[in-house]
C-alpha cells in the first residue's frame, strides 16, 4: 500500500468522524407528540416543530395572548398531525406573526408546557401579497 | 406614469443578454481559430454588452432615485425620504438588483481580462461571456413558451400586485414606497454587498483560466495567470465575509459576529476551498501532483459559489435560516445552471484527466508540497463538514423527491455544534501554517528543520504558558489552539524578519499567516471567554415572565438611579433621538411635525431632521471608582418587520470590548398608566411625601405674565414651588392653578425621574394651605446586558494583516505573470 492510499484513508476516516460527531447534534422536524416523547426520554429536548397558527372559520388567527407587559406571549399552534399545542415564547410578538403562513418553533417541553426559544416565520412571499395598504 | 425609463431598461437588459450570447459564440470560435477579424468583432461585442449592463443599472437607479413608485422595485425597496446612500442600498436589496451587482462586477473583471491577456483572452472570455449569459437570463423577465425566464426589476407595480385599486384606476401610483427596512439602513448595507459580490464574481476568473487550460490542453500554463486572481478573489471574499461578521457584531446584535447561519456558511465554504486551491497552485511549481488538486479545488469553488446562490435564493433554506431571500420562482433556473456548469466542467476534466501531467513520486515529509497538501486537506475537511451539515434542507427535498420523509433539522445550537469540530481543524491549520513556511526557502532535512523550528517552538511555548497563567485558559482544545496560534505567529514572524531586507515582495505568505493566527486567538478569547458582567446580585427576579437566564444575567436600571455593576456605576439618563447631524436630543424634547422625518424642538420654532425616528438611543453613563467615565448609547429599533431590534453600545479598549445592549425597555412611555390621584393638604413651608420622596412646599408665586395664560382682568394664576429630594438630586416642581372666566384650570407638573406628577387641586386661603394631587406611575426603566469580549480586536487587526498579506502576494504573482506575458511566454 502506498503512502498516498494510507493518507486517503485517514482523510476519509476523519471526514466520517467529523460528520458522525455533528450528526448527533442534528435535530429533526417532529410533531408535538414526538416532542413530548423525546422530552421524557432524553436530556436534550430541543427540537424543531413545524405547524400553523390556529385560525377560526373566517381565517382570523385565534388564541394569541400577550402578557400584560407585552414582554411575552402564548399562542396555539397546530402541527402536521393536527395536534393543538399552546406554545409560550418569552419575547414580544414579532410583528408579521399573525400573517405567517407557517411557523417553525425551536424549543422543547418544560414541565408539560412547550417553550419556544426561537420562532422562524415563513411569510407569504411578496408575489402573493395583494394589498397595498394605502 | 413613466413607461419610458422602464422600457429602456428592459431593452438594455435584452441587449445585454443577446450581446453576451453573441460574445460567447464569438470568443469560442476565436479560441478555436484566432483571427484578427474575430478579435475586433468580439471585443466590440463585449463592449456593447458592458454598455448595456451599465444602461440597466442607470435605468434602475433612476427609477429608485426619482421615486417612480409605479415600479414594483422602487415601491418595494425605497421610499420618498430615503437619503441617496440608502437609495444605493435599495438597489441591491432585492434579488434582481443583487444579480445586477454581480453582473456589474463580472463586466468590470471581463474588461480587465480583455486588456491584460493575449493568448488566454479568447478562451477565458468565452467562460466569462457564458457566465454573463446565465446571469443576465436571471433578470431577463421574458416568457417563452409559457416558461418564465428570469425576473425583471422593471416590472410595474400593477403587474405584480393585484390590488383592487388597479381595476378602478390602472394608472394609480402610490404616494410613497414601503421603504428600505430600517435594520438595513446602515453604512454596512452600502459597502458590504458590493464587496461580497466582487468576491463572488471574481471566483469565476481562476475558474475561467482553469477550464480554458483544461480544454485547450495548456494543463500547466493556466496556473500562472490564474494565481493572482485566485489570491485577489480569496482576499476580497474574506474581507466580505468579515465585514458581514463585523456588521452582525456591531449593529445587528445577533449575539456575536458569527452564528453558523446557513447563509453565512454558504459563503464560508467556497472561501475555504478557494484558499486551499490557491495553496495547491503555489505548490504546483515544485510538484506536479498539486496540479490535479488545483484543478479540482478551483472548479469546486466556483460550483460552490453557484450552489450557495442556489441555497440562499431558492427558498430551500426557508425553514432553517433567518435571513435568506424569498423565492422568486427561479429555483429551477438556478438548478439548471448549477448542473450545467458542474457537468460541463467535470466532463472536460474527466476527458483530460489522463493527459494532465502528474508524477508517481510521493511527496516527502520534508518537502513543502507535503505541508501545503496537509493544509489544503484540512481546509477541505473544514469545508466538507460545514457544507454537509448546512445542506440538510437539500437532503430533505431530495429525499422528498423519492418519497422519503427525512425531516432532518439543523442542530438546535449551531454555534456549539459547528465549533467543536472546526476548532480541532483550526488547531491543525495553525500548526501547519507555522511549520510549512520553513520549507519555503530552502531544502530541508529532519535536522535542519528542527534547527529552524527550535527557536519558535521554545518561544511560543513560553508565551503560551505565560498567557495560560494570566488568563487561565481551561479547556484542552482552547489551550492547544492558543499554543499553536502563538507558534504560527512566532515562526512566521521569524521568516518575516529574515525576509525584511532582501525580498519584501515575498512576505505575503508570512504576513497573511500571522493575520490568520491573530484572528484565531481573537476568536478564541472573545467567543470562548466572553464574560457577562451584568450579573444580577440583588436576589430579586426582574420579571417572572422573563426566562431565567435573562433574570440572572441582566440588570434592571431605573432612570437616573445609579446602580453598581462590577467595577462600574451605571446611570440610565434617558431616551435620545439622533439627528441627521449626529447630535443627540432627548426624545421628550421633540415632537413630530407634518413631515415624517422632521421634528420640532419643544419650546422653540426650530425643526431638526431625524432620518431614523424608529431608533431610540438609551444613554447609559458608566463611571469607575477612579473617576474614569464614558457614555454608551445602545439602541432599540422599532422595526415593523422584525419587532424590537436591539443594537449594542460598544466601548473598546486594548484588552476587551465592553458590549452593552438593551434586553428590554418599556414599550411606550406615552401610554403608561397613572395611579389614582392622592390628595394632601399642605401648609406653606411644611414637608410631605411624593412617591415616597420627601417634598417641601416652599412658596407660592402669583403669575403676572398675562400673555402666556391668556389672562383677563378678573383672572388669577398662581404657581406653587415644591422641592422634592430625589436619590441623587433635588427636583423643583411647579404646578400651576389658574382661574379664567370663573373657571378653575390646573396645569400639572411632571417629574419624570421620580415618576410623579403634581397638581394643585385647590387653594385653601382660610388654612393658608394648598391641596396637592399626587399621581405616580411606573418609573422609566431599562433591562440591559453587558458582556466583556476579551481580545476581540485581535480578530479585526488580524483581518487587516490578512488583507495586507494578500495584497503583497497578488502584487508579486501578477508581476510574475505580466513579465512572462511580455516575453510572450504566457
Amino acid at each position: 500500500m502506498k503512502k498516498t492510499h494510507i493518507f486517503g484513508l485517514v482523510v476519509i476516516a476523519i471526514a466520517v468522524a467529523v460528520i458522525a460527531t455533528t450528526a448527533g447534534d442534528a435535530s429533526s422536524f417532529v410533531s408535538f407528540n414526538e416532542a413530548q416523547k423525546i422530552a421524557s426520554s432524553s436530556d436534550s429536548n430541543k427540537i424543531h416543530v413545524v405547524g400553523t397558527l390556529k385560525k377560526n372559520a373566517s381565517g382570523e388567527v385565534v388564541g394569541v395572548q400577550k402578557s400584560p407587559d407585552n414582554l411575552s406571549f402564548k399562542f396555539v399552534m397546530i402541527d402536521e398531525n393536527n395536534f393543538e399545542q399552546e406554545v409560550f415564547h418569552p419575547k414580544p410578538i414579532p410583528t408579521d406573526f399573525v400573517r405567517s403562513e407557517q411557523v417553525v418553533v425551536v424549543g422543547g417541553y418544560q414541565d408539560g408546557s412547550f417553550i419556544a426559544e426561537k420562532i422562524l416565520l415563513k411569510c407569504p412571499s411578496k408575489y402573493q401579497e395583494d394589498q397595498l395598504n394605502v | 406614469m413613466h413607461y419610458f425609463i422602464g422600457n429602456l431598461g428592459h431593452i438594455f437588459m435584452i441587449l445585454a443578454f443577446v450581446s453576451s450570447l453573441i460574445a460567447s459564440i464569438g470568443f469560442f470560435l476565436e479560441s478555436r481559430s484566432p483571427k484578427d477579424k474575430w478579435n475586433r468583432f468580439n471585443t466590440i461585442q463585449f463592449y456593447i454588452h458592458s454598455v448595456s449592463i451599465l444602461g440597466v443599472l442607470v435605468a434602475l437607479f433612476v427609477i429608485i432615485n426619482k421615486h417612480y413608485f409605479e415600479y414594483h422595485y422602487a415601491w418595494n425597496y425605497s421610499s420618498k425620504y430615503l437619503p441617496i446612500y440608502y437609495q444605493i442600498s435599495s438597489f441591491w436589496n432585492g434579488q434582481e438588483g443583487s444579480f445586477l451587482l454581480w453582473m456589474f462586477w463580472n463586466v468590470i473583471l471581463g474588461l480587465v481580462l480583455l486588456h491584460t491577456n493575449k493568448s488566454w483572452k479568447a478562451p477565458v472570455m468565452t467562460v466569462m461571456s457564458v457566465t454573463q449569459l446565465f446571469l443576465t437570463s436571471m433578470v431577463l423577465g421574458i416568457v417563452l413558451f409559457d416558461v418564465k425566464i428570469g425576473s425583471s426589476p422593471f416590472l410595474l407595480l400593477r403587474d405584480v400586485i393585484s390590488d383592487a385599486i388597479f381595476k378602478v384606476n390602472p394608472d394609480f401610483v402610490p404616494e410613497d414606497g414601503r421603504g428600505l427596512n430600517p435594520l438595513l439602513q446602515n453604512y454596512w448595507m452600502v459597502i458590504h454587498p458590493p464587496t461580497l459580490f466582487l468576491g463572488f464574481a471574481s471566483t469565476v476568473v481562476p475558474f475561467a483560466f482553469c477550464i480554458s487550460g483544461v480544454v485547450t490542453g495548456k494543463y500547466k500554463e493556466w496556473i500562472r495567470p490564474a494565481l493572482p486572481w485566485a489570491q485577489f478573489s480569496a482576499a476580497i471574499l474574506g474581507v466580505g465575509i468579515l465585514m458581514g461578521a463585523y456588521w452582525a457584531y456591531e449593529t445587528l446584535n445577533f449575539g456575536g459576529y458569527w452564528n453558523w447561519d446557513p447563509v453565512e456558511n454558504a459563503i464560508y465554504v467556497p472561501w475555504l476551498t478557494l484558499v486551499a486551491g490557491m495553496h495547491t497552485m503555489i505548490a504546483y511549481k515544485k510538484s506536479e501532483n498539486a496540479l490535479k488538486a488545483s484543478v479540482i479545488l478551483i472548479v469546486v469553488t466556483f460550483i460552490l459559489i453557484l450552489y450557495s446562490t442556489f441555497l440562499t435564493r431558492s427558498g430551500v433554506l426557508g425553514e432553517t435560516s433567518v435571513h435568506s431571500f424569498t423565492d422568486l420562482g427561479l429555483s429551477g433556473q438556478l438548478l439548471i445552471y448549477l448542473f450545467v456548469f458542474t457537468l460541463v466542467a467535470f466532463f472536460f476534466i474527466a476527458k483530460s484527466w489522463k493527459k494532465m501531467p502528474s508524477t508517481e513520486e510521493e511527496a516527502s515529509m520534508y518537502s513543502r508540497e507535503f505541508w501545503i497538501f496537509m493544509g489544503a486537506t484540512v481546509l477541505g475537511l473544514m469545508a466538507f463538514h460545514v457544507i454537509a451539515i448546512t445542506s440538510f434542507p437539500v437532503y430533505n427535498d431530495v429525499a422528498g423527491l423519492f418519497g422519503f420523509d427525512l425531516n432532518l433539522a439543523p442542530p438546535t445550537d449551531p454555534v456549539e455544534s459547528y465549533s467543536k469540530v472546526q476548532i480541532w481543524l483550526a488547531i491543525a491549520l495553525a500548526g501547519l501554517s507555522g511549520t510549512g513556511q520553513f520549507f519555503w526557502w530552502k531544502k530541508m532535512d529532519g535536522k535542519q528543520l528542527w534547527k529552524e523550528m527550535q527557536g519558535p517552538v521554545i518561544i511560543s511555548m513560553i508565551l503560551a504558558i505565560v498567557v495560560f497563567l494570566v488568563t487561565g485558559v481551561d479547556k484542552i482544545s482552547y489551550l492547544m489552539l492558543l499554543s499553536f496560534s502563538i507558534y504560527s505567529i512566532v515562526s512566521n514572524a521569524k521568516i518575516l524578519w529574515s525576509l525584511r531586507k532582501s525580498s519584501l515582495k515575498l512576505t505575503g505568505g508570512s504576513i497573511t499567516h500571522i493575520g490568520v493566527a491573530m484572528m484565531l486567538i481573537g476568536i478564541l478569547f472573545s467567543s470562548g471567554y466572553s464574560k457577562i458582567i451584568s450579573q444580577n446580585y440583588t436576589g430579586r427576579i426582574w420579571n417572572k415572565e422573563l426566562p431565567e437566564d435573562i433574570n440572572l444575567n441582566n440588570l434592571l436600571i431605573f432612570l437616573n438611579e445609579p446602580r453598581q455593576m462590577g467595577p462600574y456605576t451605571l446611570t440610565y439618563k434617558g431616551i435620545l433621538k439622533k439627528t441627521a447631524d449626529g447630535e443627540f436630543l432627548n426624545a421628550l424634547d421633540v415632537i413630530p411635525t407634518q413631515h415624517p422625518l422632521k421634528y420640532q424642538v419643544i419650546g422653540t420654532m426650530d425643526t431638526v431632521l431625524i432620518e431614523n425616528p424608529e431608533n431610540s438611543y438609551f444613554e447609559v453613563l458608566y463611571q469607575k471608582n477612579n473617576g474614569d467615565e464614558f457614555t454608551l448609547y445602545p439602541r432599540i429599533q422599532k422595526n415593523e418587520q422584525f419587532g424590537m431590534m436591539s443594537s449594542p453600545g460598544i466601548t473598546r479598549t486594548l484588552k476587551a470590548d465592553l458590549y452593552t445592549h438593551i434586553t428590554l425597555a418599556p414599550d411606550n412611555l406615552e401610554e403608561r398608566e397613572w395611579s389614582e390621584t392622592k390628595e394632601v393638604s399642605v401648609p406653606m413651608g411644611e414637608t410631605f411625601f411624593v412617591n415616597d420622596y420627601v417634598a417641601r412646599f416652599v412658596k407660592m408665586e402669583r403669575l403676572t405674565d398675562a400673555a402666556e395664560f391668556d389672562l383677563g382682568p378678573e383672572d388669577v394664576a398662581v404657581k406653587a414651588i415644591i422641592e422634592v429630594e430625589g436619590e441623587t438630586k433635588t427636583y423643583i416642581a411647579e404646578p400651576i392653578y389658574l382661574i379664567r372666566n370663573r373657571m378653575a384650570g390646573k396645569i400639572p407638573f411632571l417629574i419624570n425621574d421620580l415618576a410623579s406628577q403634581l397638581t394643585i387641586q385647590s387653594i385653601n386661603p382660610e388654612k393658608n394651605s394648598f391641596t396637592f394631587g399626587i399621581q405616580t406611575t411606573q418609573k422609566d426603566w431599562i433591562i440591559l446586558e453587558a458582556v466583556e469580549k476579551p481580545l476581540i480586536n485581535l480578530l479585526w487587526t488580524g483581518t487587516l494583516l490578512l488583507v495586507i498579506g494578500f495584497a503583497v502576494a497578488v502584487y508579486r504573482r501578477y508581476d510574475e505573470f505580466a513579465k512572462m506575458r511580455d516575453k510572450k511566454m504566457e
